[in-house]
């Protein structure tokens, strides 16, 4: 099970956060200060896996983002690294070649994006195409609502109410 | 108070706000309860009809709330509402949320809208309601056996991504309720080897291809369910060793998503039961992962292979040459996970090459590492020297490079060996001299130096003991002082060295008397130190230079052999009585002073000891009646140690005895001033000190001076001689009952007529054989008396055999009064024990 995801700058500032465990705000802002410290530091040709408090950590640098995902010590790494790929490949498709100033301007849409990937921390989906249609369906009814409030018939009943 | 009451009460509600010191607060008193920011407004936006507020709305609990929070009881009845809504994406929110946050409570009461979803009409929703069940038969476990059945016929499923998720939930249904696992086990597992089959063999498919292979999440699901419904199951395991075996081989592994099934497959084939032909095939695979040049390869295939030694350690032993490769690799992660792996394949025939290996990469490695691979290194030479000398010589080395990452209890095991082996002595410490020389601040190997010096300093500058290997050095004993004296003077020496230190110069100024003065000039020169374990040993051992320069000798004599046994009994079981142990502990022990190993003293602070047989401590009760008498038990194990929490009381007690104590008190007092170091224990040193000063100034008052020289010179260490009998003296019947007798047989020292020597014969006159059989005696004031150990304690029956003890007597009032004894005889027959006291005092009168 992955028991978090995190998306850190190389910086150190926390792009995305999603928590499949309980952890309260405190733990949360430790486990971050304490796993951006780790991850940040370890070199470019070092591998991709780093043992942390007896789960395993797996972290994956894209441009100035790395992408961590904590699983249990019985899970596959392999695959974890296949499912952050996964994660990114549809960010791009999505966005259309993404960088990091996406996602600090649509973190809704990142967060999305990440729950119809992920659930329970268990993967959902396994295809590209999928995911990105779901979510274009779920934006056109978001688009529609929107139309539908600022039309003028609309502006009419609530003036009148 | 209600904010919510009366009139009145709003002018104090009022007040209560405007005392509020954050927002948080504010809403508190405004609500009536706790929350955070936004959780309200989330509440409400969760339930607006709207499609988008929903969105958002969730979207905000999910990050605001956690399921520990009580405001999240809140959500359940709009998630129950949401969970029966005609739009499918509203219904997938509130799964996705439930299934994210969700606490036990809610999981329980809406356990059955998610049950009723999976077998919704559209397969986004099953997904998500199959995910969904995960969470809550996590949380309430009793809840799992509603799901079993519609578990099963998600396995049926052609989409995709209901099939991954409904394998997940069947893998965590097996988890959670052994019920399920051999539901499953019966049911689904045919079911599960074709689909496996089908997606390997299936065509391309754009949509779920993925480096050349279609969907490897799904390979991956399948082969660990069917790792959990074959291990421990042969029927099951037989099932899928073909499926195995077509993926094991024909999967392509240039890519990570190959190489992740390959994983799995070997990890599934390594959990199942097997005849050991697939087995052969997954350890060749992660052979292969091992010369990839891959990290993340590597490292999954080292930790992979430490479960396979468990199983066919064999296997793993062809691929140790990569494995010590692995150990030098840049990456810390896969150099760590190779070390523990080496240190499961150590065996007897492999061991020296690879520790050789270990220790020349310890030198080049970092330091973060060197404490990980120390400590392997001196546990795997520990457990595996054959040899003295080659453990001695590897641990010299690993001391040499990383002696400061070298554990405490590392170092006293080696010096217990050292002293263990005799014949190694000249060699080990002529390497550790020159390992000294060359690497001095390695503080452990400084210590172990400083330490054999000062006990086979002689060796050293004799060069005693030499082996073929060697080669010739000559070192002084000048050079023997100097390095001693480095030690000391080091300021990176830490307290301990510097006080083995102290120790080692005093041994030596007895092993190398012309140096005595060079070696005072020294140790004076700590006097003043302001640590006061360094002042106190100091002034002491200046003290015994000065003015005891007889018995110094006797003092430092070479330690007697530590017993390797009970030092690796007490380091394994680590015993509650360590704090008595452990400043006795005999590496431990900075303390040089000897015990000469044939003379028994006379244990006075061994009272609270439990090593001490019962016998010599209840003995020495019986005993101290007689004011001034020397006490003398049967030996006791020459390793004794003085506890010194009793000492202090025994010692007054000892000083205002008189003669033969103040030789014991001067061991004593040392053997507690540098033993409490141990004990930390400040206010000993004070009393030890206190009366040592009173001691020294005892012992300078002429009075005393005498006879205590003739009582040191009276008791030297040595074996009893028995020399012919000056003059023919009758035998002695002391003692007979019908049960035992004793025969006394009397000789004299030549030239001593002072002197008798007793040789005391017990004969057992029952027909029963006694055991445990302990002798001894008390004198009176003007006489001394030395007990030899029995030549058994075992008295066969019906005088069938005896026990013979030799007693020394040596009579103050010779010609003025005859010898006179008090005899106690303990010994058990049948089961119980009996005690036989008597004072004998027909002896001849010329004695």
């Amino acid at each position: 099970m992955i028991h978090f995801v995190l998306l850190i700058s190389r910086q150190g500032k926390v792009r995305l956060t999603k928590w499949y465990s309980p952890y309260s705000q405190k733990e949360r802002t430790k486990v971050i200060r304490e796993l951006g410290g780790v991850i940040l530091n370890r070199g470019p040709k070092l591998c991709n896996f780093v043992d942390w408090r007896g789960f395993k950590v797996v972290y994956k640098r894209y441009a100035s983002l790395y992408f961590c995902m904590c699983i249990d010590q019985d899970d596959n790494e392999l695959e974890v690294l296949e499912i952050i790929h996964h994660f990114v490949e549809i960010l791009d498709r999505y966005f259309g070649s993404v960088c990091e100033l996406d996602l600090i301007f649509n973190f809704h849409k990142a967060y999305y994006i990440l729950d119809e990937l992920l659930l329970a921390g268990e993967l959902q989906e396994s295809s590209k195409k999928t995911v990105a249609r779901l979510i274009a369906a779920q934006d056109s009814l978001v688009e529609t609502a929107k139309e539908q409030a600022s039309s003028i018939s609309n502006i009419i009943a609530q003036a009148t109410k | 108070m209600n904010p919510f009451s009366s009139g009145t009460c709003l002018r104090d509600m009022i007040r209560a706000i405007r005392a509020c010191k954050t927002a948080a607060e504010e809403r508190a008193v405004m609500l009536g309860y706790p929350t955070h920011f936004g959780q309200m407004e989330c509440l409400k936006l969760i339930a607006s009809a709207g499609f988008p507020e929903k969105r958002i709305g969730y979207l905000g609990l999910m990050l605001l709330l956690d399921e520990r929070q009580e405001v999240l009881m809140l959500v359940t009845n709009s998630l129950k509402q949401d969970l029966n809504h005609s739009n499918q994406y509203i219904v997938g929110l509130a799964l996705c949320a439930l299934g994210n946050i969700c606490s036990a409570e809610m999981a329980r009461d809406l356990a059955p809208e998610v049950e009723r979803l999976l077998q919704f009409r559209d397969p986004n929703i099953r997904k998500k309601a199959a995910l969904c069940s995960i969470r809550i038969i996590k949380k309430v476990p009793a809840l799992a056996e509603n799901f079993i059945n519609c578990a099963a016929s998600l396995l049926k499923e052609k989409h995709h991504g209901v099939l991954i998720t409904g394998v997940q939930l069947c893998a965590d249904l097996c988890k959670v309720s052994s019920e399920a696992l051999e539901y499953f086990r019966k049911k689904c597992t045919e079911g599960l080897v074709r689909t496996l089959r089908d997606i390997v063999n299936s065509p391309y498919s754009p949509e779920y291809d993925i480096s050349g292979i279609t969907d490897p999440y799904l390979h991956i699901r399948l082969l660990k369910l069917l790792r959990i419904l074959g291990q421990g199951d042969a029927d099951a395991s037989d099932r899928m060793t073909d499926i195995l075996a077509q993926v094991a081989t024909k999967t392509e592994s240039n890519k990570n998503a190959g190489n992740a099934i390959l994983y799995e497959c070997v990890e599934t084939i390594m959990s199942i039961e097997d005849d050991g032909g697939l087995r052969v095939l997954a350890i060749n695979i992660l052979g292969k992962f091992l010369s990839n040049r891959d990290n993340n390869i590597r490292y999954v295939a080292l930790n992979m292979l430490m479960r396979a030694t468990t199983l066919d350690a064999q296997a793993v032993q062809r691929h140790r040459a990569t494995i010590l490769d692995c150990v030098k690799d840049s990456d810390a992660s896969i150099r760590k996970r190779a070390l523990d792996l080496l240190y499961l394949l150590v065996n007897d025939n492999n061991v020296k090459h690879l520790i050789k290996e270990l220790i020349e990469y310890l030198e080049v490695s970092d330091q973060e590492f060197k404490g990980d691979l120390t400590a392997k290194i001196c546990s795997l030479v520990e457990k595996f020297s054959s040899e003295k000398i080659w453990y001695i010589d590897q641990m010299l080395k690993v001391l040499s490079e990383a002696g400061n990452f070298v554990k405490d209890e590392v170092w006293h095991a080696l010096i217990v060996v050292i002293s263990n082996a005799s014949d190694l002595h000249g060699y080990t410490i002529r390497a550790l001299y020159r390992a000294f020389l060359t690497s001095t601040e390695q503080e452990t190997l400084v210590r172990v130096a400083v330490w054999c010096i000062g006990e086979y300093g002689d060796m050293l500058v004799n060069n005693v003991g030499m082996l073929d290997i060697e080669d010739p050095i000559t070192v002084t004993e000048c050079d023997a002082v100097d390095a001693v004296e480095v030690a000391i003077k080091r300021h990176t020496s830490d307290l301990t060295t510097k006080a083995m230190a102290l120790i080692a110069l005093l041994k030596l100024s007895s092993r190398f008397p012309s140096y005595s003065e060079r070696i005072k000039g020294i140790i004076v020169q700590n006097k003043g130190n302001v640590v006061l374990e360094l002042q106190q040993r100091s002034i002491e051992f200046n003290h015994i230079l000065q003015k005891h320069p007889k018995f110094r000798s006797a003092l430092v004599e070479r330690m007697p052999v530590l017993d390797e046994a009970t030092f690796s009994g007490r380091r394994a079981g680590s015993l509650p009585t360590a704090i008595s142990t452990s400043s006795g502990a005999p590496s431990n022990h900075p303390n040089g002073i000897a015990k000469p190993a044939t003379a028994p003293i006379p244990d006075f602070l061994d009272l609270s000891s439990d090593d001490v047989p019962a016998p010599s401590s209840s003995g020495g009760d019986f005993l101290q009646d007689l004011l001034g008498v020397d006490l003398s038990p049967t030996p006791a194990p020459s390793g004794a140690d003085m506890p010194p929490k009793a000492s202090t009381d025994v010692l007054l007690d000892l000083l205002s005895i008189g003669m033969p104590l103040p030789v014991q008190t001067g061991l004593s007092a040392s053997d507690i001033l540098s033993s409490s170091q141990d004990d930390k224990a400040p206010f000993v040193n004070f009393n030890g000190l206190a009366s040592l000063s009173s001691l020294s100034a005892n012992a300078t008052s002429p009075a005393n001076a005498a006879p205590m020289m003739d009582l040191l010179d009276g008791r030297g260490p040595g074996p009893q001689k028995s020399e012919e009998n000056g003059q023919a003296y009758p035998s002695l019947v002391a003692y007979e009952s019908s049960s035992l007798r004793v025969m006394f047989n009397f000789s004299k020292q030549r030239g001593s007529p002072q002197t008798t020597l007793i040789q005391a014969t017990f004969t057992n006159l029952s027909s029963n054989v006694y055991n445990d059989f302990l002798f001894q005696a008390a004198v009176p004031k003007f006489l001394q008396l030395h007990l030899d150990p029995a030549s058994s304690n075992t008295l066969p029956a019906s005088g069938d055999g005896s026990i013979t003890q030799n007693l020394k007597v040596t009579n103050s009032q010779h010609g003025k009064k005859s010898l006179v004894m008090r005899v106690r005889i303990a010994y058990k027959t049948n089961n119980k024990d009996v005690l036989e006291e008597r004072q004998i005092n027909n002896f001849p009168q010329n004695l």
